[in-house]
């Protein structure tokens, strides 16, 4: 296997990827967010065990690594956690903020990364799912004063299963993208 | 301020969105009512989609489902058509095993009622060539069977037996343009001679044009041919016609209605047999001829030959009058019938005390004579 060619060039491609800001065209933000909340909603209804899949925390994620902007993941978090909210039962703003500080921060984390690594996606992914639920399990117990019985085993497979399908789910949407600032 | 807000503008934002939702979350926690505005637009947004997605699964799963469904009914359909055939197999046997036994057990009570002697057998096989008339039974010489043997039905006559071989016999059909055997009316009592003509109807020979016979009359087996013992039914007369000699009648065989497989050997008949001792001497294995039958009262031909030496039985006035010229002759001391003096017939006869008396009364026919040795039974 050869060594790989550090050169000035290579260097450089390497900086613009890492810093590079994807973009989508206006219609891909406005129905795949609400396709993950449809679907979040309507394949439980026919296949009961895909309730353990949080399409819209993946969808989250993806956007707000793949803007790069920590605005913009705030804005994307709050929007696809309030609309997740208005389809629970529960109090708006639950979703919405838990959402809100994953997209914050998953865009905070971009920024650093090269988010276009599989591997680097799934570790995040599985970083984040864990972030949610645990930060969820806070806010229900501090806000709302609820108790949630939480087993780290089966959170943990829920987190491994869900970055499994974010691989295949973020190189879907990777053919939506438009062109890289 | 403004600088502050600048520089840590991402951060800022977070917290003003963080405090506007848990602002939101206190009230609608606090106020315990819902923020109803923001759901309305939340499911109004997704409605129209999930209308969209639910059309589309219905369409597709349902179709995928309905084609699933119609691959289970098509395999379904020809696991009922498979089950189908084999009912139909299993019910064709039955009611052929079903026939049988109806056919047996007819056959059975045919035998009980019946006096002749008969055994039963099945048809095997049919002679070769197209237009052959011959069948082969499963009884053959070890059984008893005969060549000469009838060979009958419940229903009718169906042949005789032309040869015998040990573990099977080979049957003529009265439908063999050589098969002939005597017939009775059962209405007129006419006598005829029943012949094959090499399909399925039979030819009534030798009835006068003068002489009636009805369509739907009746034949019966005569017992003229000493083969069928008489009163075996042949078949109704189907067409009856004046012909240029005599009647061209015809009958269709009533053995044959319902399909010939199981039939009966008449092994004896009512009346014994007549020895035959060329027959019997020369060691062939054919069956003894019967007696002839009861003649019939309306139509009995008179036989006009001279019966033997006394002792037999007399069958015809000329035979009791020939007996009784000849006793008035021995009491008158004259030999009649030889050419010489003729007894005085006015003359009272003296009645015979012994033998002489008892062979002036007239046996019946049935009666077979002491000095017929009786066949040995097959």
């Amino acid at each position: 296997m050869p060594p790989p060619d550090f050169n000035e060039a290579n260097f450089l491609e390497g900086r613009r990827r890492k810093s590079a800001s994807s973009s989508f065209r206006p219609i891909v933000f406005f129905l795949v967010p609400l396709f993950s909340v449809l679907l979040d909603i309507f394949l439980p209804r026919f296949v009961e065990p895909t309730r353990t899949l949080e399409f819209p925390l993946l969808i989250t994620i993806y956007f707000s690594l793949m803007k790069r902007q920590p605005l913009a993941g705030i804005i994307i978090g709050a929007v696809i956690g309030l609309m997740q909210d208005s389809l629970s039962q529960q109090p708006l703003g639950m979703f919405g903020i838990v959402k809100t500080l994953v997209g914050f921060f998953a865009a905070s984390v971009s920024l650093r990364f090269d988010v276009n690594n599989p591997a680097l996606r799934f570790m995040l992914c599985a970083f984040f799912f864990l972030f949610h639920q645990f930060l969820y399990w806070v806010m229900v117990r501090a806000l709302l004063g609820q108790i949630i019985n939480v087993n780290g085993f089966d959170e943990l497979a829920r987190a491994l299963l869900n970055s499994a399908l974010a691989l295949p789910l973020f190189l879907l949407l990777d053919k939506m993208r438009d062109k890289e600032a | 301020m403004d600088g502050l807000l600048g520089r840590y503008r991402n951060l800022s934002v977070l917290v003003i969105v963080i405090m506007a939702q848990l602002v939101l979350l206190a009230v609608q926690v606090k106020n315990n009512q819902d923020v109803r505005l923001i759901r309305v637009w939340a499911v109004t947004a997704i409605t129209p989609l999930a209308r969209v997605l639910e059309g589309i699964r219905a369409n597709t799963f349902g179709l995928a489902g309905e084609y699933w469904d119609l691959l289970e009914v098509r395999s379904r359909n020809q696991s009922m058509k498979s089950d189908l055939d084999r009912l139909k197999l299993e019910n064709q046997y039955l009611k052929a095993e079903l026939a049988t036994a109806k056919r047996i057990e007819a056959m059975a009570g045919f035998v009980q009622r019946s006096p002749n002697k008969t055994i039963g057998a099945r048809i095997i096989g049919t002679g070769a060539g197209m237009n052959s008339k011959v069948v082969f039974i499963d009884r053959g010489s070890t059984a008893g069977v005969l060549k000469g043997m009838a060979v009958i039905t419940p229903d009718g006559i169906v042949g005789k037996v032309t040869a015998s071989y040990p573990t099977g016999s080979q049957v003529m059909l009265i439908t063999d343009p050589t098969f002939a055997c005597g017939v009775l009316s059962d209405k007129s009592r006419i006598h005829g001679t029943a012949r094959g003509q090499g399909n399925n109807q039979i030819l009534i020979d030798y009835i006068q044009n003068e002489q009636t016979v009805l369509v739907g009359e009746i034949f019966y087996t005569s017992g003229d041919d000493r083969i069928f013992p008489k009163g075996l039914p042949v078949g109704p007369v189907r067409v009856a016609r004046q012909g240029k000699l005599f009647k061209e009648i015809y009958v269709s065989p009533a053995a044959f209605d319902r399909g010939l497989e199981e039939v009966l050997v008449v092994l004896e008949g009512v009346h014994l047999p007549i020895p035959d001792l060329a027959s019997q001497s020369s060691s062939s294995a054919e069956a003894k001829l019967m007696p002839p039958p009861e003649a019939d009262a309306a139509a009995a031909p008179v036989d006009a030959s001279p019966r033997p030496a006394s002792g037999q039985g007399f069958a015809t006035d000329a035979d009791r009058l020939l007996q009784r010229y000849r006793s008035l002759g021995e009491q008158q001391g004259v030999s009649y019938g030889n050419g010489g003096r003729l007894p005085n017939f006015n003359a009272p006869a003296v009645p015979r005390t012994s033998a002489p008396k008892a062979s002036a009364v007239a046996p019946s026919p049935n009666i077979t004579p002491p000095s017929t040795p009786r066949a040995p039974n097959p």
